[in-house]
């Protein structure tokens, strides 16, 4: 028997030991089956809803509004992060600002921004972004600061212009940390979404989802859901990692 | 009428290596940091054509004095001329002690070698072709459409070698060059950077912490005393080249060792 081979089942290993104790709590009756179906009417109503019901039109709803609110906070923030650092007195004298709102749970900003936009898209778009583009420009600025000296007093010996050294050398050094931002920026922004759906009058999103299952007490639609809402965070994560390693293959080496 | 011109200029610049006026002037050069005077009123003059090392106790100011030349940093006073000229006229390489943090990782060993070209507007055509010609007279083999990170030091710093040789520079410094690579790597590079030398005569400062690699190297050694430096020897050493592991155990090659130690173990007992 090749044990090495097996290896690569190893990440499996949690979902199956997860599934087991899943059932036998479901058999053995340990939680109240309402509040807990089996595995298998669960994946029942995720296929069911995903591909013949309303789950998959609401998943595809929270993608849109996610990559709306990641895509206004990088064109917003990346420029910005790199304009504040390239100059470090520039950072500095915002820092405060850019640390005290990042600080802040943008869930605390809702009802500001329900004032502000409505109670529409335009809302939930508008502070996912807010919180997604602090988390960028902080990493972008971060990022473009730390940029080598050696690299860039390479880049002025050989003759380049200011402009040039922030083009092929500030900018490119910030790429790694720009797309730690990005990825941190676009799991924030699913978590302020799918928040946003709950309580943000909605009629559609995953969020809105989740909250309705729950009120109508269907949990089998409840847990599907809440899985959809994973297998999404999950699935953007990868997205942007696989992205980052194309882009930015020399990061960390 | 082309190969006129050309043969005209190759006269000049024939002319230019066989002048024996300094290539670099420094005049009254002067530098403070915080808490020491590093330079006070320095002259030196750099000789044409000669590969030069310079050599002195820690923190003497071998780096700075270099940096200075290439315009890493200003001085706080006092004039450097190349030919009469200033800094910005020339072409000039310069080689990082570490390379690690002196090449660009995002780009291929081949691009890193191009981009003093592409800073200079050389058009794609022309880059590819100077930089095909300096790997071949270094007889590098190294698959250049490789990352640096994906390269051994030795090969990054001779990436980085390379990307300072292929402006055609006039004068070449080097910071320490093979400090950070292992002995074996270190043994290859002083080869590859004599047979650079051999070449092409441009005039090379070098600064070394290693004596025995400083003499084996250079046909001047400047013997700096500690801060505030000045020049205590300007050692001439004229073995001549190729120079090979026999060449370091002539009577010679001895001699100006034990000679250089010597002054230096003095002005570091000065301190």
């Amino acid at each position: 028997m090749n044990w090495k081979r097996l290896e690569i089942l190893l990440p499996f290993v949690g979902v199956i030991v997860l599934l087991v104790v899943w059932s036998f709590t479901v058999w053995l009756r340990i939680v109240d089956p309402v509040l807990l179906p089996s595995p298998l009417s669960t994946f029942k109503a995720l296929w069911a809803g995903m591909f013949h019901g309303k789950l998959g039109i609401d998943f595809l709803k929270t993608v849109e509004r996610t990559i709306y609110s990641t895509f206004f906070a990088a064109i917003i923030a990346i420029p910005l992060g790199i304009l504040l650092g390239s100059s470090e007195k520039l950072y500095r004298s915002v820092e405060f600002l850019i640390d005290f709102f990042r600080s802040t749970p943008a869930s605390a900003m809702f009802p500001l921004f329900l004032v502000l936009f409505g109670v529409g898209d335009r809302t939930k778009i508008s502070v996912a972004a807010f919180g997604a583009a602090l988390v960028i420009l902080f990493n972008v600025a971060y990022g473009v600061m730390n940029a080598r000296k050696t690299r860039i007093l390479a880049a002025k010996v050989m003759g380049a212009s200011r402009t040039r050294v922030l083009w092929d050398v500030m900018l490119m050094e910030s790429m790694p940390a720009t797309f730690v931002g990005l990825r941190n920026g676009v799991s924030l922004a699913l978590v302020i979404v799918v928040v946003a759906e709950m309580f943000i009058g909605s009629v559609d999103g995953l969020g809105q989802r989740v909250f309705e299952a729950q009120q109508m007490f269907e949990m089998p639609d409840m847990y599907a859901a809440i899985f959809a809402a994973g297998a999404l965070g999950y699935g953007l994560n990868l997205l942007f990692l696989s992205i980052e390693r194309r882009f930015v293959h020399w990061a960390g080496k | 009428m082309q190969p006129a011109v050309k043969l005209e200029l190759s006269e000049k610049a024939r002319a230019a290596a066989t002048r024996t006026a300094p290539h670099v002037t420094i005049r009254g050069l002067s530098k403070k940091f915080s808490d020491a005077t590093i330079y006070d009123n320095f002259d030196f003059d750099i000789p044409r054509g000669k590969l030069m090392s310079v050599f002195g106790p820690n923190g003497c100011g071998k780096s700075t004095l270099i940096n200075m030349i290439a315009g890493l940093f200003p001085a706080d006073s006092g004039e450097i001329l190349f030919d009469g000229q200033p800094l910005n006229k020339i072409k000039f390489g310069y080689v990082f002690q570490n390379y690690r943090e002196a090449v660009f990782p995002w780009l291929s060993a081949f691009d890193n070698i191009a981009y003093p070209l592409k800073v200079m507007g050389v058009p794609k055509k022309d880059r590819v072709v100077k930089v095909e010609k300096i790997v071949a007279s270094l007889n590098v083999k190294i698959d250049l459409k490789l990352y640096p990170y994906q390269m051994s030091g030795g090969q990054q710093q001779l990436v980085s070698i390379m990307r300072a040789l292929v402006v055609d520079p006039e004068i070449l410094f080097l910071d320490e060059p093979f400090s950070a690579l292992d002995y074996e790597m270190t043994l290859f590079m002083r080869e590859q950077l004599q047979r650079v030398f051999q070449e092409t005569h441009t005039t090379t400062v070098l600064v070394s912490h290693d004596l025995e690699e400083a003499v084996y190297l250079s046909d001047r050694i400047l013997l700096l005393s500690r801060h505030p430096a000045r020049a205590v020897e300007f050692v001439h050493y004229d073995a001549p080249r190729p120079r090979t592991d026999k060449t370091m155990t002539e009577s010679d090659f001895i001699q100006t060792k034990a000679h250089c130690l010597e002054i230096f173990q003095r002005e570091v007992r000065k301190g």
